[in-house]
């Protein structure tokens, strides 16, 4: 069979094909009406919602519900009786599969592997990520667009949000179901997957680029010095801009959300400088310590 | 026509569990959901368009319509299983041949877990777009970030119960990143001065055991059928109890 077609249509797969399917339609549905709603209050009317009466809940609301319901539960008998879960072989512990991969929805954070360390990829940003969606209603002080779409209201947060999620959250999920072969191997989709084929890729660490061993007091001064610079930049570098073009948000925001923020912005930016340095630099570490490599 | 209606409605039996007849007058209806134990979760009145699908898309309600058929086909599952090394396996194989049913109750458990985890994520991005987490109900977003959390878990719990390759390779994969913890995980950054070993760290503690073994599909089963499930829904009750005293379903100010 064809690659491709094999690859999509494997029973657990089929998920992730319906996953993109349901996103892109959802993602122009939301963003088709956050512009329409900055249309309209544009030219000065009000945004959809807004004038909106009471009306009672039975049976609108109540005849909608089971409607879905009806829908949702024809459409999953249907995909039941479509598609057999899938049950492979018997555990056991002596034969590993290659590659041997997390289930779907948490392979954006295997994915990672490749350019984090383990503490950082499976420990230290799951956990990150997960305090910053907390903190998003206590960060985000913007009052507008509560209650409607809009783009133009929320600019910065949608964008912010939106690379997040599609990028780094649900592309690397696809990437990691349809592009990831033995070996953790790139494959594209229409690939037969090799399990001879064996990449011959020498990375370095960031000192060593520059010909200082990454292993040596020097090294590890540098390394640290990038690291905690990055943050340090990260963090000031943005200070200063406000603190000319924009006191006031400043104020408002008041230091512990400007630093809480910044420092969940420079960590989720440094996964994808981080991937940049991997894939294009060749570069493995940029700080090695006798406790823990960055 | 009339007596049979009659018969049927005007008897003691038929009143004692329907206490009043439905009339289509305000009173009615307003009595139709506050009257009723399962609709009662929602206000007697909404806003014109929280009842139209283009502004929530259902996709909260269908989150929580797949847990209810995920609740449903897992107590039918349970029937069939046993938590154990030498039987998990071959319960697998009994529903594949010998259980009435076994097969779809399998596949619409397990299609309906995936379901559930994309319409979570989808639900989330909704309330994102609609800037739904903005005063007051910052609380409430909070509950559903550790409900799409507590989502994951139990999808990822409910892997390794077949006990094949695919979960047990996928399960070691998943336990393995909390050895690398920091601090509390054998692999992790500085766990050597708290004389962390492969057995007393995170992932001992997860699988009860070094290694995936019949502990960890004891532990896995335990989380997955009773105790994520129960902490689901006590947080379930504190989210849809939030939307109604947070204002209902979020929309512009009048």
């Amino acid at each position: 069979m064809n690659p491709f077609i094999e690859i999509i249509t494997q029973p657990d797969n089929i998920a992730i094909v319906i996953m993109i399917v349901m996103v892109t339609f959802f993602t122009l549905w939301g963003f088709q009406q956050a512009f329409q709603n900055d249309k309209l209050k544009a030219s000065g009317y009000a945004v959809d919602g807004e004038l909106d009466k009471d009306v009672d809940t039975f049976k609108p609301l109540v005849r909608i519900e089971l409607i879905i319901s009806l829908v949702v539960m024809l459409f999953l008998t249907i995909w039941s009786i479509w598609v057999d879960a899938p049950l492979e072989e018997i555990a056991n512990p002596t034969i590993t599969p290659n590659p041997a991969k997390a289930p779907w929805y948490f392979l954006g954070l295997q994915e990672l592997l490749v350019y984090f360390d383990p503490w950082l990829a499976g420990v230290v940003l799951p956990t990150l990520i997960v305090v910053g969606l907390l903190a998003i209603p206590y960060i985000d002080i913007n009052p507008k667009g509560n209650g409607y779409y809009t783009f133009e209201e929320r600019k910065y947060a949608i964008v912010i949000f939106a690379f997040g999620f599609f990028i780094l959250w649900l592309l690397l999920i696809v990437i990691g179901v349809f592009d990831r072969g033995p070996g953790w191997l790139w494959y594209w989709p229409w690939e037969e997957w090799d399990h001879q084929r064996v990449v011959f890729e020498p990375t370095r660490d960031l000192t060593q680029v520059i010909g200082i061993e990454s292993r040596s007091i020097p090294g590890f001064i540098i390394g640290a010095i990038v690291v905690i610079g990055y943050y340090v930049a990260g963090m000031l570098l943005p200070l200063r801009h406000w603190r000319k073009n924009n006191p006031e948000l400043l104020a408002q925001l008041g230091m512990i959300r400007y630093n809480l923020i910044m420092f969940l912005f420079v960590t989720m930016m440094s996964v994808p400088i981080k991937m940049v340095l991997r894939l294009v630099f060749l570069v493995k570490y940029v700080w090695i310590t006798p406790w823990f490599n960055v | 026509m009339n007596s049979l209606y009659d018969k049927v409605k005007k008897n003691l039996i038929w009143k004692s569990v329907f206490r009043r007849d439905y009339r289509d007058n305000a009173r009615s209806r307003a009595m139709a959901i506050f009257g009723n134990v399962f609709l009662h979760l929602h206000p007697v009145k909404v806003r014109e368009s929280a009842v139209k699908l283009r502004y929530t898309w259902g996709m909260g309600g269908i989150t929580f319509l797949a847990f209810i058929i995920l609740t449903i086909t897992g107590v039918v599952l349970m029937f069939y299983y046993h938590p154990t090394v030498d039987l998990a396996y071959l319960d697998m194989k009994d529903l594949e041949f010998q259980a009435p049913y076994g097969v779809i109750s399998r596949n619409l458990h397990r299609w309906a877990a995936h379901f559930m985890v994309i319409v979570v994520m989808i639900h989330m991005f909704r309330v994102f777009m609609t800037g739904s987490y903005k005063a007051p109900r910052q609380f409430n977003w909070g509950i559903g970030v550790i409900l799409l959390v507590l989502t994951f878990l139990l999808s990822f719990t409910g892997y390794l119960l077949p006990w094949d390759q695919l979960g047990f390779w996928a399960i070691t994969v998943g336990t393995n990143m909390g050895a690398a913890t920091p601090l509390l995980g054998f692999q992790g950054p500085f766990s050597e001065y708290l004389h962390i070993t492969p057995y007393n760290d995170v992932r001992f503690a997860l699988l009860g055991g070094a290694s995936v073994g019949g502990n960890a599909l004891l532990r896995s089963y335990i989380w997955h059928c009773i105790a994520i499930p129960l902490i689901s829904i006590i947080l379930m009750f504190v989210h849809f109890w939030r939307v109604r005293k947070d204002g209902g379903i979020s929309r512009p100010q009048h």
